[in-house]
């Protein structure tokens, strides 16, 4: 069969993969950087290729918790927006979250605090991987940072969403929700029946059968030993998601003297300073992680005594760079630098810090 | 009372109606709900729906935030649990993806009127194809009686201990007659359940409401007036004749909206 290939923007890439993970649901509002998500779908309505349901809800409120209803009876469902949007939506994931519900939440991150600026950001990184809304809790968080990764990230989230009942997020940015690039888009994956979703999701809210008690949806547990307890449930689950759905790429990384640490956009432009750093004879590398949550600290941990430093680039004032501290433990340096406000970082301003960070 | 039929109630006077039978679909375990409540009435009279209409394997209910929060621990049916103010959301995600499916929502009158306001009108004026039951005792009972959207002008609560006054604290929410206005809503009625026959009257109506679903014609919203004495620090019976005295004349019952035949 010949490859679906097309040339597409991300944000429409990941509106056109949704159909074909076999979507059921997508509910969402309007905001910039990310509309093309819902404009590309309702262009395409799939309900009459799929039977998938596009919805223009009145907020993102209400996006996160129909979300929330489709994903408690079982429907691959989802919702996307940005920041301010995301922000919104706290509540509602913090709820999926504690009812251990999946579902695919994607934000594609502008500047920030407040409206901010509708241009690209990474400053939603403590949010996605820190939790955000109220409790202890997590997110499996994916970076894109490519039109491919947005297309290919929708059906790997519901596929993790399901296998642990689990909200996950594609945290995305304005620069690859916008920017145009060739895709090889995925085969048609069918939508579950409703008979399969009662085999596949037995806790699913479907409607109650004579052979079973009535399922319940809740995050609710007044009595602190049951509620002590499911926390201990969920900190397991996070447990076996570190162990088992570290994602990341590395390139350049076994003779580097200094190893770079980006995501998304930055991550591309970290791909060109390392062959600009190469080509001046600094051993540069590059260390990508894919998945946010799980953080991919074997990665480091490999490298952490072998190099003068980790740089970690951001377009944020200094999030994820954080983490790699925890990792890193005073072994090396850990240096960040970043652009705010919807600016990203030039290579120039990498190899310069790189070389500081030498020096 | 006397039960001797004829032809205007002898579908109703039949021997079998004359005893009520625990419903099937309530569970055993003792309501949450304080002596004189109307909340454990309103869930009997749902699952009674439920249970006749033999809609079971079709049903699916959200409990709100309030009171009632508990009510998945006493309705036989799958249930969700929403955020407070979120039912009308969660209701259109669920209805939305199994439109043959018959989705309720069961809110109080902060959960509904306040909080969850946008979610209410909007799921209203899109027309879902949900019944929304309201029940609306102008207090918030779980919270420990602070005013609520529907507290009446004068009325003392935790958070009005002088009573509401209106150049403070606003009008009384009437989210019934507004809703009424929206073409998404098909049948809008207000009920009580404080006597048998308004009991009689609200079962009617919660079910005509499960069966115009069918028609997917849009929202079939039932408000149930109900009293809270623990909030209102009346006993049961005193909470019903002031519900009646006070309640009803800002609340009238009755249908406020009926599909046309």
């Amino acid at each position: 069969m010949d490859k679906n290939v097309r040339l597409m923007k991300g944000n429409e890439a990941l509106a056109e993969a949704a159909i074909l993970a076999g979507c059921d649901g997508y509910f969402g509002y309007p905001i910039t950087p990310q509309s093309e998500i819902m404009e590309y779908l309702m262009a395409e309505q799939p309900m009459h290729r799929t039977g998938m349901v596009v919805l223009q809800a009145e907020s993102e409120i209400a996006s996160i918790n129909m979300v929330y209803g489709g994903a408690g009876a079982g429907k691959r469902v989802m919702t996307s927006s940005s920041s301010p949007g995301i922000s919104l939506m706290q509540e509602g994931i913090s709820y999926l979250a504690g009812a251990e519900l999946p579902c695919v939440v994607v934000n594609v991150v502008r500047g920030g605090p407040g409206l901010g600026t509708i241009q690209p950001a990474q400053s939603d990184y403590f949010q996605s991987v820190k939790g955000g809304g109220h409790g202890d809790y997590k997110m499996i968080t994916l970076a894109p940072f490519s039109v491919q990764e947005m297309a290919d990230f929708v059906a790997l989230g519901f596929d993790l969403a399901f296998k642990y009942r689990i909200p996950v997020m594609i945290l995305s940015d304005g620069a690859i929700g916008q920017m145009m690039e060739k895709v090889v888009l995925p085969a048609q994956r069918p939508r579950w029946t409703e008979q399969e979703i009662r085999e596949l999701s037995p806790w699913a809210t479907v409607g109650r059968t004579k052979d079973r008690q009535n399922n319940i949806i809740t995050s609710l547990n007044l009595k602190s030993d049951v509620q002590e307890e499911h926390n201990r449930q969920l900190q397991a689950k996070y447990k076996t998601i570190i162990e088992n759905e570290v994602r990341y790429e590395e390139s350049y990384c076994e003779d580097a003297d200094v190893i770079l640490v980006a995501y998304g956009t930055s991550a591309r432009i970290c791909q060109k300073a390392v062959d600009i750093a190469r080509e001046q004879g600094i051993k540069l590398g590059l260390l990508r992680p894919i998945s946010l949550f799980p953080f991919p600290e074997a990665a480091f941990n490999k490298y952490a005594e072998k190099v003068k430093g980790f740089l970690s680039v951001e377009m944020s004032a200094g999030q994820m760079v954080e983490d790699i501290r925890l990792v890193v433990e005073g072994r090396t340096k850990v240096a960040h630098y970043g652009r705010m406000g919807g600016i990203v970082p030039t290579t120039e301003e990498i190899i310069e810090n790189v070389k500081n960070l030498i020096n | 009372m006397s039960f001797e039929t004829n032809k205007f109630n002898s579908h109703i006077a039949v021997p079998e109606n004359l005893v009520y039978a625990k419903t099937r679909l309530m569970n055993d375990k003792p309501l949450s709900y304080c002596p004189g409540c109307g909340h454990g009435t309103i869930h009997r009279l749902i699952m009674e729906t439920v249970e006749e209409l033999d809609i079971l394997e079709d049903t699916i209910g959200i409990a709100p935030v309030g009171c009632s929060v508990l009510a998945y621990e006493f309705m036989g049916t799958d249930v969700q649990q929403a955020a407070h103010g979120r039912a009308c959301a969660l209701a259109t995600g669920i209805s939305r993806l199994y439109p043959d499916k018959y989705v309720f929502t069961y809110q109080g009158d902060g959960d509904l009127a306040a909080i969850g306001t946008a979610e209410t009108i909007h799921a209203c004026n899109r027309g879902e194809n949900i019944v929304i039951i309201f029940v609306n005792n102008g207090i918030y009972g779980m919270t420990g009686g602070q005013m609520a959207p529907t507290t009446l002008p004068g009325m003392k609560t935790s958070t009005s201990p002088f009573g509401r006054e209106q150049k403070d604290a606003g009008y009384p929410l009437k989210m019934t007659e507004l809703v009424a206005h929206l073409p998404g809503t098909y049948y809008v009625t207000r009920q009580s359940v404080h006597t048998p026959v308004n009991v009689r009257k609200a079962k009617k109506a919660i079910k005509k409401a499960f069966e115009l679903t069918r028609h997917k014609k849009g929202v079939s919203f039932v408000e149930i007036v109900s009293n809270c004495n623990s909030g209102w620090k009346m006993t049961p019976v005193d909470a019903n004749k002031w519900m009646e005295d006070n309640m009803f004349p800002f609340y009238p019952l009755g249908d406020i909206k009926v599909p046309s035949k």
